[in-house]
């Protein structure tokens, strides 16, 4: 914002323009590469089962996911007589609207960011808690059996992974010493030993957040309802859980939400771990190119973006190999396995910064 | 404009995000409201059941399990909550900050353990 | 401008406020409470405490909110009932009411100051975490282990409240399932035609 008000030699309201049109532009290719990666993921699926997938909707199937779009938007609404409509229509729109806030934060090359918060990580971790809503009031508004069971398994399952997640992050965190996203990427800048995966610089550590980092993602597939966390619509008991009674566009919402939510977990899982924009072996600075310059940026964000890529390519391969977890070992798995974990982690990370890297006496 | 904190200034992209994301929302369901058909019937209305009309109300009472889940999810994330700026002093190598969260965590650490003794934890 | 952020939110405050008094399905009611937390995040990050904006969206939006809508949803409360007692409760429930407006009137009489105009939301530090992190931990340590404790009994008050174990459930014990061995699962025995296996008949030699 400050960059936009020098640009504009401190006119106001040309500069919340150039925002709004950053942010404008920023949501376009966000949504787009939504609908491509939701291509990807129904292919990989296909290629694991020797199926080929979507192949008739343009060139390789590439429009499948705007085709998809076109029918959600002409299908009926339809309304439960029991629910409550007012809940009913909002719980979509919450769901979508959160999952779509929380890339506000996401610095996806250097100073391409459209919100620079101080306390970014705090701020995603805030609002994709907020995912949980969407979900109870689904299950609750539709007045129905099989929602509602699937509304409370999603919120308790959603509940007890974010406790692990935020520990952590905690984790990341101490290695950054900021909350905010750039600076976590930018001191994990250098090569792929400086990333935070392989300990953040300090390769003894490599032992504490290689597992910090399996755990995450373990978490991220829980915390976004994914296989083989996907219980809450395990359509073998519960048919589609909570979006059993929705239809057309409300569904097509829901169903975006959930899409936009598992992205953003990559590029979390990117920025936290895997160095974010950074290259593996070098930085385009050494190269000679400028920093800043309109060729670095884009690089940085294409490694970014092909980071990304990587993850949800796990994602959707993690859903064609991995069966369904039963509910109390999931329960098992995020209270007695990785909350106790994650919390030694924090202490060994802790104490590992306090008095080796900062050298402080022990008492 | 003028008179505003640069702080608070960072925050206008978010609020720029809500608004598209809510016109977002509201395009589809109005684009979907206008296009797609309307031809409501009381079979196609009614909850979703096995075959036959449902025989009450959805809401009924269940585990309390659900409950605790949510009441051990609020400690919980206290603590993370208290965890968040421990990590400046951290950096800082502030020592009595460190001993300090050790004494807070093993408090908590205590009343994690009974947790599990007493099967808390358990889901069943 | 920043006046007009403030007073517009204040008055979604109130007014959601008193939504979540007014509105007859609890639900609803929750759903108000919700975004008065959010609109106040949106008053704390307006005067630069955006670290305890964020805490309040988290703890009480993400957290206390959402055992509130498990609670109003499925707890099957008879809100007809709890109605009737309004009458009875009214009158002490408006004189509470009146003397948190009075401590709130002495509370903005008093901070009218030139201290709290110049209000600094992060003295001595860059962000207004870094300012809360320098002290927390060590000038209010007696109040931050508090805390703890506080934690603790509420940790161990839910489980005694809530936690019943039920009998006639199959648990998974995970120990004795990783601690099995072949030797002691599986027997080969040498079957003669005609005679048939039992299990029990080695048992008993």
């Amino acid at each position: 914002m400050e960059l936009f008000l020098q640009w504009t030699n401190g006119n106001p309201w040309l500069a919340v323009l150039l925002a709004v049109a950053q942010v404008l532009a920023f949501l376009v290719v966000l949504l787009l590469s939504i609908a491509m990666l939701l291509w990807m993921d129904r292919k990989v699926l296909a290629a694991s089962m020797l199926r080929k997938g979507p192949n008739v909707v343009g060139p390789f199937g590439l429009l499948q996911s705007f085709a998809d779009f076109g029918k959600f938007v002409l299908k009926e609404i339809i309304i439960p007589a029991g629910a409550n409509k007012t809940v009913f229509i909002l719980a979509p729109i919450i769901s979508t609207v959160t999952a779509l806030m929380a890339w506000a934060v996401i610095p996806v090359a250097p100073g391409w960011v459209n919100a620079d918060l101080n306390v970014g990580i705090l701020y995603l971790f805030a609002v994709s808690s907020l995912g949980v809503y969407g979900i109870i009031m689904a299950g609750w508004a539709s007045n129905s059996k099989y929602p509602f069971l699937g509304g409370l398994r999603s919120a308790a399952q959603m509940v007890s992974y974010e406790v692990s997640i935020g520990f952590i992050l905690v984790t990341v965190l101490m290695l950054a010493g900021s909350m905010n996203l750039t600076d976590v990427v930018n001191a994990q800048s250098g090569g792929f030993w400086n990333w935070n995966i392989f300990g953040g610089g300090d390769l003894i550590l490599i032992f504490v957040m290689l597992p910090m980092f399996v755990m995450f993602f373990v978490s991220a597939l829980a915390e976004t309802n994914r296989a083989p966390f996907d219980l809450p619509e395990a359509e073998s008991e519960l048919v589609a859980g909570y979006q059993v009674e929705y239809s057309s566009s409300p569904f097509l919402l829901i169903y975006l939400a959930e899409q936009i939510a598992i992205v953003l977990m990559c590029a979390l899982m990117t920025i936290l771990f895997l160095g974010g924009w950074h290259l593996p072996f070098f930085s385009l600075e050494d190269l000679g190119l400028k920093s800043g310059s309109l060729i670095s940026s884009i690089i940085y964000f294409g490694s970014f973006a092909i980071k990304v890529v990587f993850f949800f390519f796990l994602f959707a391969i993690v859903r064609a190999i991995v069966p369904r977890y039963r509910y109390d070992q999931l329960m098992r798995l995020g209270w007695k396995i990785f909350l106790p974990t994650s919390l030694v982690a924090v202490i060994a990370v802790s104490a590992y910064v306090v008095f080796v890297k900062n050298g402080s006496a022990i008492a | 404009m003028q008179d505003v904190q640069p702080l608070v200034l960072d925050y206008l992209p978010v609020i720029i995000f809500f608004v598209f994301g809510l016109a977002l929302c509201l395009a589809f369901l109005l684009l979907s409201a206008v296009l797609s058909p309307s031809n409501p019937d009381p079979e196609k209305n009614s909850a979703y059941e096995c075959g036959f009309n449902p025989f009450d109300d959805a809401r009924m009472k269940f585990d309390i399990r659900f409950y605790l889940v949510a009441i051990l999810f609020i400690i919980f994330d206290l603590e993370v909550a208290f965890l968040f700026p421990w990590i400046f002093q951290v950096d800082a190598g502030n020592v009595e900050a460190f001993w300090s969260m050790m004494v807070f965590l093993g408090v908590l650490t205590i009343g994690f353990i009974y947790e599990w003794s007493s099967g808390a934890l358990e889901w069943e | 401008m920043q006046l007009i952020a403030f007073y517009i939110l204040s008055t979604v405050v109130v007014l959601s406020a008193l939504f979540v008094i007014s509105s007859r399905n609890p639900v609803h009611s929750v759903l108000w409470l919700i975004l008065s937390f959010f609109t106040a995040a949106g008053l704390l990050v307006l005067i630069g405490a955006e670290f305890l904006a964020m805490l309040l969206v988290v703890v009480y939006v993400g957290a206390v909110a959402v055992l509130f809508l498990f609670v109003v949803m499925m707890l099957d409360v008879d809100f007809k009932q709890m109605r009737k007692g309004f009458a009875d409760y009214f009158v002490v429930g408006g004189m509470i009411g009146l003397a948190l407006l009075a401590e709130l009137a002495i509370i903005a009489t008093a901070a009218n100051t030139d201290q709290v105009r110049n209000f600094d939301p992060s003295p001595g530090a860059d962000t207004n975490a870094e300012a809360l992190s320098n002290v927390l931990y060590t000038d209010y340590l007696l109040l931050f282990q508090m805390a703890g404790i506080v934690l603790l009994v509420a940790m161990i008050g839910a489980i005694v409240l809530t936690l019943r174990h039920r009998p006639d459930v199959k648990r998974q014990n995970v120990g004795d399932q990783i601690a099995r061995r072949r030797e002691n699962a599986v027997e080969v025995l040498d079957v003669n035609p005609g005679q048939g296996a039992s299990i029990r008949k080695e048992n008993e030699k």
